[in-house]
């Protein structure tokens, strides 16, 4: 199973204008851990989201999938093993018709038609969505939209799945669908994200990053426990780690 | 703004129409698109001092909104709001063309007026069968059948690009205008040094946006070209409906219709 294996070394990167982004990045992610890429805007979370499937090459450091190092020759297998699901549906879904955009990646690898039309199917039903099939995109409500996205990139069958903010726009309710949703699938999951209590619901392991840097990599739980590290990093405990607006702030109780 | 949106809306009730089911949306759209294509090229040969001969080819569009049951007053609609930029073409015919084609007692008509005639009965004709195509067939299935039909991939992705994000672009615009128009008191805010930015603004975004579709594009194997995943087979009575209405538009075309009504009534009378 060494294909689930993400490898980031020394990575670092800035952008044409000359804003550094990426400062020299480690981590090492194994088959079918669950990680939250979290840190404040800017911290450079989108950028080495960009890496992990090759859309940037690295200026300094290496990225690895399982046994290959991301170069031109490896880009196709890389980007079927890594299935990404960008922030804003509208930009994944780009074809006419719900099914001919689930359909577009196997189609891609050359798949036989049967084959093509079986993951379509597959991928649609695992994310509850056949009965969209036929609609196009833009009559889609978010949540239905965020499914979809997602299902584009399970017909592919990838092992890692990665994904920025998957719960932006959501209402509770679809939010919720999504985690639960999320929660059942065995991929390797590399989710950028600032929503902290989903963090606490999906990802065992989280990986603080700040200006570019990594500062804190480990047990999801004590990062999210840690206020200082959290409060330098412009982020915020859980919601639900923190105390209960009422009975911690009302008056002691009387006895 | 809400012209913009309902007109957005609008596009979105010719997607609706295309997905009935009637004998019509069942022919195969590669056999529709040929019959229209053709069907075109009759009515543009015909020559500009000829506007009668036109008149019996009204029963191509009239048949696929009937059979396809595509509402007439929803093209009718939709072919008035393109009139003007045709009718402006044909406007100066009649003015610049003055040469008496037809005797009629007291007034006689200019070679002009007959143009222009020509000009929009061929514009009703070609714009509505081309509307009636896309109402009984839907745009996607069009595209794919013009990419199967040999037409370079990069012409029917940009028309599968254009129709997917056209609503994305509306609604985009539609919310600068009403951040705009929130925000502007009486007519100040309103002018015309605002507009240009906005649109500036909207080109930025919308190459930005290209580049994020490209790279959700890349991302997912893509090579250059769609592939159409749906295939169809064309069947006999797609073959029926193609040769049956060109054959039909040939006669039409070869023999004047209407000239040899005009005789055999005129004798009988």
């Amino acid at each position: 199973m060494s294909h689930h294996i993400v490898e980031v070394k020394e990575l670092k990167f800035s952008y044409p204008d000359g804003t550094p982004a990426l400062n020299g990045v480690n981590f090492r992610i194994t088959h079918g851990e669950s990680v939250a890429l979290v840190g404040a805007n800017g911290a450079g979370k989108s950028t080495l989201l960009l890496h992990l499937n090759g859309y940037l090459t690295p200026q300094e450091g290496s990225v690895r999938i399982g046994d290959m190092p991301i170069t031109k020759k490896t880009l196709k297998q890389i980007r079927q093993t890594v299935g990404m699901v960008f922030q804003d549906p509208d930009d994944q879904l780009f074809l006419p018709r719900v099914y001919d955009d689930v359909a577009f990646g196997p189609t891609n690898l050359g798949l036989p038609p049967d084959e093509v039309r079986q993951r379509t199917l597959s991928a649609l039903a695992l994310v509850g969505a056949v009965h969209l099939k036929d609609r196009p995109p833009y009559k889609l409500s978010a949540g239905e939209k965020r499914a979809v996205s997602i299902a584009t990139v399970l017909s592919m069958s990838p092992s890692i799945l990665v994904m920025d903010e998957p719960t932006s726009n959501l209402d509770p309710k679809a939010r919720r669908q999504l985690i639960h949703l999320l929660s059942e699938f065995d991929h390797t999951k590399i989710i950028a994200t600032h929503d902290m209590d989903m963090v606490l619901d999906l990802c065992s392991r989280a990986i603080v990053l700040r200006g570019g840097e990594v500062v804190a990599d480990g047990i999801a739980r004590d990062i999210l426990n840690n206020r200082d590290l959290l409060d330098a990093s412009g982020l915020e405990k859980p919601l639900r780690l923190q105390g209960c607006p009422i009975c911690s702030v009302a008056s002691p109780p009387t006895s | 703004m809400g012209s913009i949106e309902s007109s957005f809306f609008d596009i979105g009730h010719l997607d609706a129409l295309s997905s009935k089911d009637t004998p019509i949306h069942r022919v195969d759209p590669r056999v529709k698109v040929l019959t229209t294509i053709y069907f075109i090229a009759v009515v543009i040969s015909f020559n500009k001092y000829d506007p009668a001969g036109l008149a019996p080819l009204v029963i191509y569009p009239v048949a696929i909104m009937t059979i396809g049951n595509i509402p007439f007053s929803y093209i009718m609609k939709k072919l008035l709001i393109a009139s003007p930029f045709v009718l402006s073409v044909a406007l100066f015919n009649p003015i610049l063309d003055r040469t008496p084609v037809l005797d009629l007692g007291l007034f006689s008509v200019s070679g002009g007026f007959v143009s222009f005639a020509s000009i929009a009965a061929k514009f009703v004709l070609t714009a509505g069968a081309g509307l009636a195509l896309i109402a009984c067939t839907g745009f996607d299935s069009i595209c794919s059948a013009l990419s199967k039909m040999g037409v370079p991939g990069a012409f029917t992705i940009q028309l599968i690009f254009v129709y997917r994000y056209i609503f994305v672009l509306g609604e985009e615009a539609a919310r600068m205008v009403r951040a705009r128009a929130l925000r502007s008191f009486g007519n100040k805010g309103l002018g015309m040094t605002v507009y240009g930015s906005m649109i500036g603004q909207l080109l930025l975004r919308t190459m930005d946006r290209a580049q994020r579709i490209h790279l959700a594009m890349l991302c997912r194997g893509f090579d250059g070209e769609i592939h159409h995943v749906a295939s169809s087979k064309i069947r006999l009575s797609d073959f029926f409906f193609l040769a049956g209405w060109s054959g039909l538009f040939t006669l039409l075309r070869l023999y004047n219709f209407p000239a040899w009504l005009g005789r055999e009534l005129g004798r009988l009378i």
